[in-house]
């Protein structure tokens, strides 16, 4: 195991690094890079100056190591509206992002597991087709149109929530409700098919023909096994949640990474946008790396390969 | 080819056997009535309403709905009802084209990826882990902003995000199928690489990606209409449900047609395209069969 831990370790290094080097080529991905950064009213002669400052007339290699030796030492380069240190500002935005994104995922969780297990548990039961609807439901409504939705009903209409901003457990409901509502469906619906799967297996009936309690042939032994791809699916979201930050910020004013890159991106703030892409990758990385163990943890058959 | 008639067999009972496992149920119905319904009014669009997508009338801006205008009008006085018909082309392209484009790349990725395995596997799946190491709405937004606005350059964007999801789901059945005994057997038996990658393992990976497919064209759809939404993506006057909102958000206080009805119909075709999905998947798959 251990072996196993410290080369997945280093695979999440070598991603870091790929990662970086992404985020290095996205300056390039539409030509030239200096347009990036600039507003669109700069005339020639400041986007020269401009290009010879920032060294953009080097050659590509140069400025690749140059952008990687700065990295390294967590020199991105100061916000081009703010003139502070870009890794700085995304930094101090973080724990706003993360606190949304773990009661959303939280609330996701203990909602939708119970729900996907009960309802193939009890296949076509009214539980299992009223699961079902609310997660088809929950899947089609895309988040931002669910916050619109929200705020009209309870700020507008109701007047009893917020409509953005941070600071008391109220501002926490709309945007978590937000966040979690897609999740929780895609959970409740993975988790459910899994459970078919496995309860339709021999070993189950094995379990439940020795007369072992039904809850747990159901959790220990079904959802045991039908965990494999919720755990994948978990770290996954857990990025896409940080993703989803982008719009549920944007939407509710929150003071996350998300509306500040959105932010960045409209001001052509190119220092800012490309420390929080990174970021945010190294950090689903990172989650990344913790599935990878939890699923080899469940089914002992992967560290040996 | 002593072993034409194996090959033949299972291709004349095919039919048969699909047509008896294809019961249509009641969600499943609801679902392909649905998509009809909205590729039906993306394509006579310009016969069902009288207005063009871009007829802006200032006399009659922010109108409540009415018998002239369903759906009301908005800043501009343009018809909504309209604009929605006239988004869901922009949708439906977006959704066919992204999901047939980059499901076919992963498709193909993961199976290099999972059948070959070795070095392959490993350059493969670090190219997939870079790139799912961004959230994918994350990356694509930053990709649409960098490669600019409009309607090419958000398929082009969605393609250059969506593949790898197809790559790592392909090459995890993949290797799931490869240790199964009837796939030792064939390769006991003396088959070729390629027929044991076509015949054996392609089977088994449709109904995987049909599923998935199911999911993302709905995901792809609403992630155009959250770039849009976010200001990138598809720009006004050309009518996308995610820049109809934007402009409704502006209005949110006095105006709630805005807001609501191009939600309305991305969620109504959304839930259309999973609800065919999942019917396909209770067909498509034998162990959760009738």
């Amino acid at each position: 195991m251990l072996q196993f831990v410290a080369r997945r370790l280093l695979e999440a290094l070598v991603v870091v690094f790929l990662a970086l080097t992404v985020v290095f080529a996205l300056q390039f991905l539409a030509g030239d890079p200096v347009k990036l950064f600039l507003p669109t009213d700069t005339t020639q002669k400041e986007i020269e100056e401009f290009r010879e400052r920032l060294g953009f007339n080097d050659p590509w290699l140069v400025q690749y190591v140059r952008f990687l030796r700065g990295a390294l030492r967590g020199d991105f380069g100061n916000s081009l509206r703010q003139h502070e240190p870009a890794l700085v500002l995304v930094l101090h935005r973080f724990p706003a992002t993360l606190s949304l994104s773990g009661v959303a995922m939280l609330l996701a969780l203990v909602i939708a597991i119970p729900v996907g297990v009960i309802s193939a548990a009890r296949r076509n039961s009214w539980f299992d087709h009223l699961g079902i609807g609310s997660t088809v439901l929950g899947q089609a409504i895309p988040g931002f149109w669910l916050g619109l939705m929200l705020i009209y009903v309870f700020s507008v209409w109701l007047r009893v929530l917020p409509t953005g901003g941070r600071g008391t457990w109220l501002h926490f409901i709309m945007p978590s409700v937000t966040l979690a509502a897609f999740v929780a469906a895609r959970f409740a619906r993975l988790t459910r098919s899994m459970m078919l799967d496995v309860l339709g297996q021999d070993y189950i009936r094995t379990a439940r023909a020795k007369g072992l309690a039904p809850p747990r042939v159901l959790y220990k032994h079904a959802l045991k096994n039908a965990s494999l791809p919720i755990v994948t699916l978990l770290a996954l979201q857990l990025g896409q949640l940080l993703g989803g930050a982008v719009i549920t910020e944007t939407i509710f004013a929150w003071p996350g990474v998300g509306r500040f890159l959105v932010q960045a991106l409209l001001n052509r703030d190119f220092p800012v946008v490309l420390v929080g892409v990174f970021l945010t990758a190294v950090l689903y990385s990172a989650l990344n790396l913790v599935a990878d163990m939890a699923y080899a943890w469940l089914n002992p058959r992967i560290r040996y390969e | 080819m002593s072993n034409a008639a194996v090959t033949m067999a299972p291709a004349l009972t095919e039919p048969r056997r699909a047509r008896r496992r294809m019961p249509l149920n009641r969600s499943g119905a609801l679902g392909l009535i649905v998509v009809a319904l909205v590729v039906g009014v993306a394509v006579l669009a310009p016969l069902i309403t009288p207005y063009g997508p871009a007829d802006s009338d200032l006399v009659k801006t922010l109108q409540p709905p009415s018998r002239a205008h369903w759906m009301g009008t908005d800043q501009l006085g343009r018809d909504l009802f309209t604009r929605i018909l006239y988004g869901a082309r922009v949708s439906l392209t977006i959704g066919l084209v992204t999901v047939g484009v980059s499901g076919v790349l992963g498709l193909v990725v993961g199976l290099i990826s999972g059948y070959l395995g070795g070095l392959t596997d490993v350059v493969l799946m670090r190219l997939v882990d870079v790139q799912l190491s961004f959230p994918f709405i994350l990356l694509a937004l930053v990709v649409n902003a960098i490669l600019g606005i409009g309607l090419q350059n958000i398929i082009l964007t969605l393609i250059i995000t969506g593949w790898v999801v197809y790559a790592r789901l392909v090459r995890g059945e993949v290797l799931a199928l490869k240790t199964l005994d009837y796939v030792e057997a064939a390769r006991a038996l003396g088959a070729q690489q390629m027929r044991i990658v076509l015949r054996h393992l392609l089977p088994n990976l449709w109904t995987p990606v049909i599923i998935l497919s199911s999911l993302q064209v709905a995901q792809f759809i609403v992630a155009e209409a959250a770039i849009s939404f976010l200001g990138f993506g598809v720009q006004p006057p050309m009518a996308s449900w995610g820049n109809m909102l934007n402009e409704g958000k502006t209005y949110i206080y006095n105006a709630w047609w805005m807001t609501t009805f191009p939600g309305v119909a991305l969620v109504l075709t959304a839930l259309g395209v999973n609800l065919v999905g999942d019917w396909l998947r209770d067909t498509l798959d034998p162990r959760l069969g009738p």
